[in-house]
């Protein structure tokens, strides 16, 4: 049962399909950065900073704003693409991805890039940080919820487990963390590399509430972000299972697209097939 | 000399307590040692703004970033060896990089945890952390120290490494001393060497300076508790006042007070210098005294290697 109109969505479908041509122009204009996971997390970005997410561009430091922690650095460009939409800094800024003085690091730093809430890069670390943020949430008796962004491949990081049984030991029900699990990592297929599977078995055994949804589809991540709100005494996973490199044909699936820029003819095909001709 | 000994750890837990009392936005964090680091007086008297993560260092850090970005003064506690070497990347990444009010105290550095060995004995700590950007690094001398450094860091914006020791340590400073943030004090005035300790190795210069003047030689001892950013104005004085110094400090010799000093006298005043520390190698079990013998950090080490550099200097 969903509460969103068809309108709602298709706002959403379309702004999703705006943050995928930006993060298509950023690593373009940078020549590298990491499209395939930030295409991948595309909708999901989507949903929260233009639905679900209580936050003021205008006012960043709001105190009773909800927090987003993008555990998985290397989807900058999808960040820095919804916070520009949502006015934090300038839409021309993000050409400037990469570049030598540009306030949009390769990887997010919260010295220097407006909104953003936590530098991250190094994997594995994003939890623990939401787990602080969640816990000072509930000392001062505030709302806020804590989006937590998570890759798959970085749950190979240890730190993540020490930060999973840290979220459920102290009923951090107002954390609201992702998995982009899109089963694929640098050096290929996750379940070669290293199997994380069974996933939902394994947060469901570190006492979370797991969801499992179809990380493209708009109604399927808004019903489950808003599921999660109604679950108390728990911190609640959703495992996304999304396509690397989705919107883009021949960056999905494609491992190659994980760390690499598109070259001038790739970059008009990719524009072309999200329906901006240049 | 005849000193009465205090417990760093001991004025720890008063401090913090007392910082409990007055703001409520401190909370602090341990990773299942607030019995040994007396975080646990704490979490007595504040049981909701005190956290157990449990065996988990990199989990301690992230969360208490997590906490700072949210506008806590978080304390973090473990020992010395796990809070910087366990976690290093997550102090990087999480701490030092966004340069946000994360305290990590440290207790049970140095050669003198004793029994545990080496791989309890952090001797690469100071080095670990002061490599780090936005790092403030301070090693106390005693206990009084301890307390006023743990009050400080909670005004000092950005992170803070405060170093403690396990044992108990002679008090070579009172509540009327002066205590800031990098600024170090001269504890003893003297012409011929300069001696600058940190930690309890502050007390053994200053028995060394003690022995030196029957000899007729007169140390100057300076107490060097802040490492990082070294105040280098009182050190560069001192040396050009004496003409030879000598650095003492309970941790590897490569990078540490030693090593800060030696750096920043050779590009602002070079002299004859030596440093008294443990050299590079890992310790072992034993008696803490002992260890303090069979490691070089003894005041005989310091009254030989003041020796030494002078004769350098008049030659």
């Amino acid at each position: 049962m969903t509460l969103y109109d068809d309108q709602t969505i298709q706002m959403l479908e379309s702004k999703a399909n705006l943050l995928r041509r930006h993060i298509i122009k950023m690593t373009f204009a940078a020549q590298s950065g990491h499209p395939g996971g930030s295409l991948s997390y595309a909708d999901i970005v989507t949903a929260l900073f233009f639905k679900v997410m209580r936050h003021r561009p205008s006012e960043p430091n709001w105190e009773d704003r909800d927090k987003f922690v993008l555990s998985k650095g290397h989807a900058a460009p999808v960040y820095y693409a919804a916070l520009a939409e949502s006015g934090y800094f300038p839409v021309e800024d993000l050409l400037s991805l990469r570049k030598l003085g540009s306030h949009l690091q390769g990887h997010p730093c919260r010295k220097k890039t407006p909104g953003v809430e936590m530098s991250t890069g190094s994997l594995g670390q994003g939890l623990s940080v939401a787990n602080g943020m969640a816990l000072a949430a509930k000392l001062d008796r505030r709302m806020t919820r804590i989006f937590c962004l998570m890759g798959d491949g970085e749950l190979q990081e240890g730190q993540n487990w020490e930060a999973a049984m840290l979220s459920s030991h102290y009923k951090l029900d107002n954390i609201t963390a992702f998995v982009d699990r899109n089963k694929m990592q640098i050096d290929g297929p996750t379940e070669q590399i290293m199997s994380l599977e069974p996933l939902v078995d394994k947060w469901k055994a570190f006492g979370w509430n797991v969801l499992e949804i179809n990380g493209h589809d708009m109604r399927q991540i808004l019903d489950a972000c808003d599921a999660a709100v109604h679950v108390t005494g728990k911190p609640t996973m959703i495992i996304a299972h999304t396509i690397k490199g989705k919107g883009v044909s021949f960056m999905e699936g494609a491992i190659a697209f994980h760390g690499k820029a598109p070259n001038a003819d790739e970059y008009r095909i990719a524009l072309k097939e999200l329906g901006e001709s240049i | 000399m005849k000193w009465v000994y205090t417990s760093q750890r001991k004025e720890y837990a008063n401090a913090l307590v007392e910082i409990g009392m007055a703001r409520t936005d401190v909370v602090v964090l341990d990773a299942d040692l607030s019995s040994s680091t007396r975080t646990g007086e704490f979490a007595k008297k504040f049981p909701e703004r005190f956290f157990n993560v449990g065996i988990a260092e990199q989990n301690l850090m992230g969360t208490s970033a997590g906490l700072a970005v949210s506008g806590k003064i978080v304390f973090a506690s473990t020992f010395a060896v796990f809070a910087t070497g366990r976690c290093w990347d997550q102090i990087r990444q999480s701490i030092a990089y966004p340069n946000i009010n994360v305290k990590i105290v440290a207790t049970h550095a140095g050669i003198t945890v004793g029994g545990d060995g080496a791989s309890h004995q952090a001797l690469e700590d100071i080095g670990l952390m002061s490599i780090l950007p936005n790092m403030c690094v301070i090693v106390p001398s005693d206990g009084i120290e301890a307390y006023k450094a743990v009050k400080a860091v909670v005004d000092h914006p950005g992170p803070c490494y405060v170093r403690l020791g396990r044992a108990d340590v002679p008090m070579v400073t009172t509540m009327d001393s002066p205590f800031t943030i990098g600024k170090a004090t001269v504890l003893r005035e003297g012409t011929d060497v300069t001696l600058v300790g940190c930690g309890q190795m502050v007390a053994v210069c200053m028995d060394a300076a003690e022995e030196l003047k029957k000899a007729g030689i007169s140390a100057e001892v300076i107490n060097m508790s802040t490492i990082k950013p070294l105040d280098v104005n009182t050190l560069v004085r001192s040396a050009k006042k004496t003409g030879c110094v000598v650095t003492a400090e309970e941790h590897s010799v490569r990078s540490g007070l030693g090593s800060t000093v030696a750096c920043a006298l050779s590009e602002s005043y070079p002299v004859p210098l030596r440093r008294v520390g443990t050299p590079d190698c890992f310790g072992e079990s034993g008696e803490s005294s002992l260890l303090m013998s069979r490691y070089g950090l003894t005041a005989e080490h310091i009254i030989a290697s003041a020796e030494e550099v002078i004769k350098r200097k008049r030659t």
